[in-house]
């Protein structure tokens, strides 16, 4: 039997649909429990001038209210550079930085708590916008930058050049389990934190470091995470630090749960960017230099803005080979809560860029955007290094393209796109082909490491812990199928035991789309050193039954049952039965594993020139994707009309589990380019915080023709030659936008479309205005509004 | 009332009288379910009505909680997740066909969409996918993508044939 490539259901699916999985807000209260909450600042740049704290102290059922002053250790944190004020001693840096922490016996007295803080804050001017940090050359940390050639000599050699800039908005994460956290104080200043967050190490070590604790007194668990999709990497930690304060100082247990307006107003989004480029192309469309100087947003403090800009940086060629380059990433400060990873980590920006890139060439060229695509894909024996010199291997981006290209009916569909847009007064319709090429592995090398604990009960079921936290994704359910398999036992056998600091130390976070290649890879490693013992236990067995003889390399697991296959009938036993035998004989049955990714390094500061070099990825994960769209000339309603999707994700470990995966991402990132706009005023506030005006997909978005597919394609650089799944098809959503830019090809009448992101409907019916219609659909227009007023 | 203003009352949930003591008024069904009566399948989402996450069935109608004063429900029939399991424990038709079909992830949102999908299918037998869209668009999923919710429910409303 093999569980591996089975569509086991997800490890929680009965617990989920019967309501009895447990979340940390579904917890039990424990006896004397206490309720938290934040008091955070109602400006976005503002300096405290006075704290009056002893009205709100003195309301019926407050117990404590806490402010940096109560913080014994560290005052700042950030996954990088600690740089981040937990609580603010001086300057409020965004609206809702947090300045005291409020605990209370109940609801009620919290509330009114909060209302009574009397905080004077005189306002500082804020920083909004890209374009504000820029002139006031504020920015965070050191730009990277990736080169190679000369791409001023590609510019003055050049048929062609085209110059132009791409705006692209955050994103609000919009998991359903808002930020929470519950403490319990233990003794000797011990403390256990239950977090929804996908680090539970970090969660560990601030919480410690706040608290003026060695790491060892702190243990972080988490059984599951109602959605992180990276909201949750760095900015669960917070309020985890704030209930353990709580915890501390009361000895008693402290729980946080943010309600959704107010995870959304103060926590971090995906960094919003601003992208300026200049490329070189021949009239054929083959780019042969390219500029790109990417501006991001990173928010008040540093966060991950680092890593998210290094990842924008090595996918701004994405699928595509360019000779002569310079990309050069900058972070900006600003006023908003610190921006953080969102699932792609800044990958989804630096494919957006060349994506632009190719759509305004195919314009500018009167050329299909394909062909333009294919033309400059990178080759399979040459033309495959990439910006900072990994070489691409088992490249399966060609064949992607032509396999999606033929099943897809690209041309046929084209052509009729083109005919309809021709006759149609009222409609316009768009067709797009974009392919992602992403790298796996955390960027930064270090974090390329996990542990895993195997434990074996001499009933012969198992229970596994890895650093790895189950966010939805699957990735107990991945665990579980790796290790049965190594048994070769059914995987009911194995329970995967909830993520805990006490059990596997220093964990990297679940992130990257890399939680099953590492710690699945560290169980398996587990699995494997158990195994070796077992396999001696049962020849040897065999052996004192005079069975067999003694040989070790002789005996197979086989559906739940141990043989020497020298013998196969008489000489075998079941797992159950080896595992009492062990036990019996004193020999170990648990283990512990380790995994840490080889071959990885990576320099951003390599050479003279201090340029990103080296090979910082395993593998890639390849997918191209077509999207139709269908926009109603009137309204600038948008319709994704067709969907077909063909990835390389090599073998999967559950095909069920990666089919959700590339469909629920896809459809997050057709949620970035078009419905999901973060709405502020001009002081800095987020005026849609909550699903009444923020606009995640609904079911009614899903297109209603969907296909999801995959190629054969082992990959051996990974466990079972599978490959990560969990961001790459985020990227393709942006086929939605290319769409929508070709649909509005049709009727722009400048050289490049800008178009910005969100293409919200909003934005499509700015720029149909813009571009204006013909004189009898502006007659259409008209009337209609006349009929629309008519009637209000 | 006002919204300081505390109550005592009964709630019928899952055919079983539940006491509400000393509660304020103004509390929502879903804060009465959840943290006074301890019933945790029902998901505290936005609080807004927008997500679903707290649907539960008021009198045979599929409602959000946290749109309800829990004071206002009392005489009613209220059936929360926990009351719409099998008693025996085994999973019924509409859960069956969501863990079949995968149509779950991190599981926020499924309490909420069990609950909705119920009422869904009794009203729609055999329903079309363009029914399911339109009847399911109150409930929101951040993970799935919706597809496999909506072969879900439409495989357990055709098995009600």
């Amino acid at each position: 039997m093999s569980e591996v490539g089975k569509n086991l259901p997800h490890d929680s699916a009965v617990g989920h649909v019967t309501g009895a999985s447990v979340y940390i807000d579904d917890m039990p209260p424990a006896h004397n429990e206490l309720l938290v909450d934040v008091f955070y600042s109602p400006v976005s740049h503002g300096i405290i001038e006075s704290l009056d704290l002893t009205k709100a102290r003195s309301i019926s059922g407050v117990v404590a209210i806490f402010t940096y002053k109560d913080l014994d250790g560290k005052k700042r944190l950030g996954p990088i550079i600690q740089d981040e004020v937990l609580l603010v001693e001086k300057v409020c840096e965004f609206m809702g930085h947090p300045i005291a922490v409020i605990a209370a016996e109940n609801r009620k007295a919290l509330k009114k708590a909060k209302a009574a803080i009397n905080c004077k804050i005189k306002e500082l001017e804020p920083v909004l916008s890209i374009d504000a940090a820029k002139a006031k050359n504020q920015f965070l940390a050191t730009n990277k930058r990736l080169k190679r050639g000369d791409a001023e000599k590609a510019f003055s050699q050049a048929e062609n050049i085209l110059e132009g800039k791409i705006i692209s908005a955050g994103q609000d994460h919009f998991y359903f389990e808002s930020q929470a956290a519950i403490a319990y104080p233990g003794e000797h200043n011990q403390i256990v934190v239950h977090s929804s967050t996908q680090s539970p190490s970090e969660v560990q070590h601030s919480v410690a470091h706040f608290l003026g604790l060695q790491q060892n007194q702190v243990v972080c668990i988490t059984k599951r995470v109602g959605g992180g999709f990276g909201g949750k990497e760095c900015q669960a930690t917070h309020f985890a630090i704030m209930a353990s304060l709580v915890a501390l100082k009361t000895k008693r247990p402290a729980r946080i749960i943010l309600d959704k307006d107010t995870d959304m107003q103060i926590t971090g989004k995906r960094h919003p960017f601003e992208t300026n480029y200049k490329v070189a192309f021949t009239a054929e469309g083959l780019i042969t230099g390219l500029k790109v100087n990417l501006y991001a947003d990173g928010g008040a403090f540093h966060d991950l803005s680092l890593a998210v800009i290094s990842k924008c940086l090595l996918h701004v060629d994405n699928a595509y080979y360019i000779p002569d380059l310079e990309f050069i990433g900058n972070i900006c400060k600003t006023n908003y809560p610190p921006t953080t990873a969102f699932r792609g980590f800044g990958s989804p920006q630096g494919v957006l860029a060349i994506e632009n890139i190719i759509e305004d060439i195919a314009h500018f060229l009167n050329k299909d955007a394909y062909e333009i695509r294919k033309l400059n894909c990178y080759g399979i024996e040459e033309r495959n290094i990439t910006p900072y010199g990994q070489t691409i291997e088992n490249n399966t981006l060609a064949r992607l393209f032509n396999e999606l290209f033929q099943s897809s009916k690209y041309s046929e569909r084209k052509k009729q796109i083109e005919e309809f847009n021709t006759k149609s007064q009222t409609h316009l319709k768009g067709i797009s082909l974009m392919p992602v090429k992403f790298g796996v592995s955390f960027s930064q090398t270090t974090l390329n490491q996990a542990s895993a604990l195997v434990n074996i009960y001499t009933d012969g079921s198992i229970q596994v812990s890895t650093g790895a936290t189950e966010i939805g994704q699957g990735v107990n359910t991945h665990i579980k199928q790796l290790v049965a398999d190594e048994f070769d036992i059914l995987a009911n056998k194995v329970i995967v035991m909830p993520t805990s600091t006490e059990k596997n130390n220093n964990i990297s976070a679940t992130a990257a789309s890399s939680a099953t290649d590492l710690n699945g890879s560290a169980a398996v490693e587990a699995c494997r050193k158990i195994k070796e013992r077992l396999v001696a236990c049962a020849s040897e067995y065999f052996a004192s039954q005079n069975k067999s003889s003694f040989s070790p390399e002789n005996i197979v697991f086989k559906d739940g049952r141990i043989i020497d296959n020298r013998y196969s009938k008489n000489c075998e036993i079941s797992f159950e039965e080896l595992v009492q035998i062990a036990f019996t004989k004193r020999i170990s049955l648990g283990e512990r594993g380790f995994y840490a990714t080889p071959k990885l390094q990576f320099n951003w500061e390599s050479g003279p020139e201090k340029i990103g070099q080296g090979q910082p990825y395993s593998y890639f994960t390849n997918g191209c994707a077509v999207a139709e769209v269908l926009i109603d000339k009137f309204t600038g309603a948008t319709l994704v009309s067709q969907v077909d999707i063909l990835m390389d994700i090599g073998n999967p470990i559950n095909p069920g589990i990666a089919r959700g995966q590339i469909v629920g991402a896809y459809i997050q990132g057709m949620g970035w380019v078009t419905t999901e706009e973060l709405k502020y005023d001009e002081k800095g506030m987020l005026l849609s915080h909550s699903p009444t005006t923020y606009k995640i997909p609904n079911i009614q978005d899903l297109p209603h023709a969907f296909t999801v597919a995959w190629i054969d394609n082992e990959n051996l650089a990974n466990i079972k030659g599978s490959k990560a799944i969990g961001e790459p098809p985020l990227l393709l959503g942006i086929s939605v936008w290319t769409a929508i830019k070709h649909a509005l090809s049709f009727i722009s009448k400048e050289k490049t479309i800008d178009l910005k992101l969100p293409a919200t409907n909003e934005e499509i019916l700015m720029f149909i205005s813009r571009h204006g219609l013909k004189e009898q659909e502006s007659k259409a227009i008209k009337e209609q509004a006349v009929v629309s007023t008519g009637q209000n | 009332m006002s919204t300081d203003e505390r109550i005592d009352y009964t709630l019928k949930i899952n055919g079983k009288p539940y006491k509400v003591e000393n509660a304020f008024y103004s509390e929502n069904l879903l804060h009465v379910l959840r943290y006074r009566l301890g019933l945790t399948g029902t998901k505290y989402g936005c609080e807004h009505g927008q997500c679903g996450a707290c649907t539960v069935h008021i009198d045979g109608k599929a409602v959000c909680s946290c749109m309800e004063l829990a004071a206002c429900a009392v005489g009613c029939e209220i059936t929360t997740i926990e009351g719409y399991n099998n008693q025996d424990g085994t999973l019924n038709r509409l859960q069956e066909s969501f863990v079949k079909h995968a149509a779950l992830q991190c599981g926020y949102c499924t309490p909420g969409f069990i609950m909705s999908a119920a009422k869904f299918i009794e009203e729609n037998p055999n329903c079309t996918e363009d029914q399911v869209r339109e009847g399911m668009d109150g409930n929101l999923c951040r993970c799935t993508g919706y597809n496999r919710i909506i072969e879900a429910i439409k495989e357990a409303a055709e098995v009600r044939k």
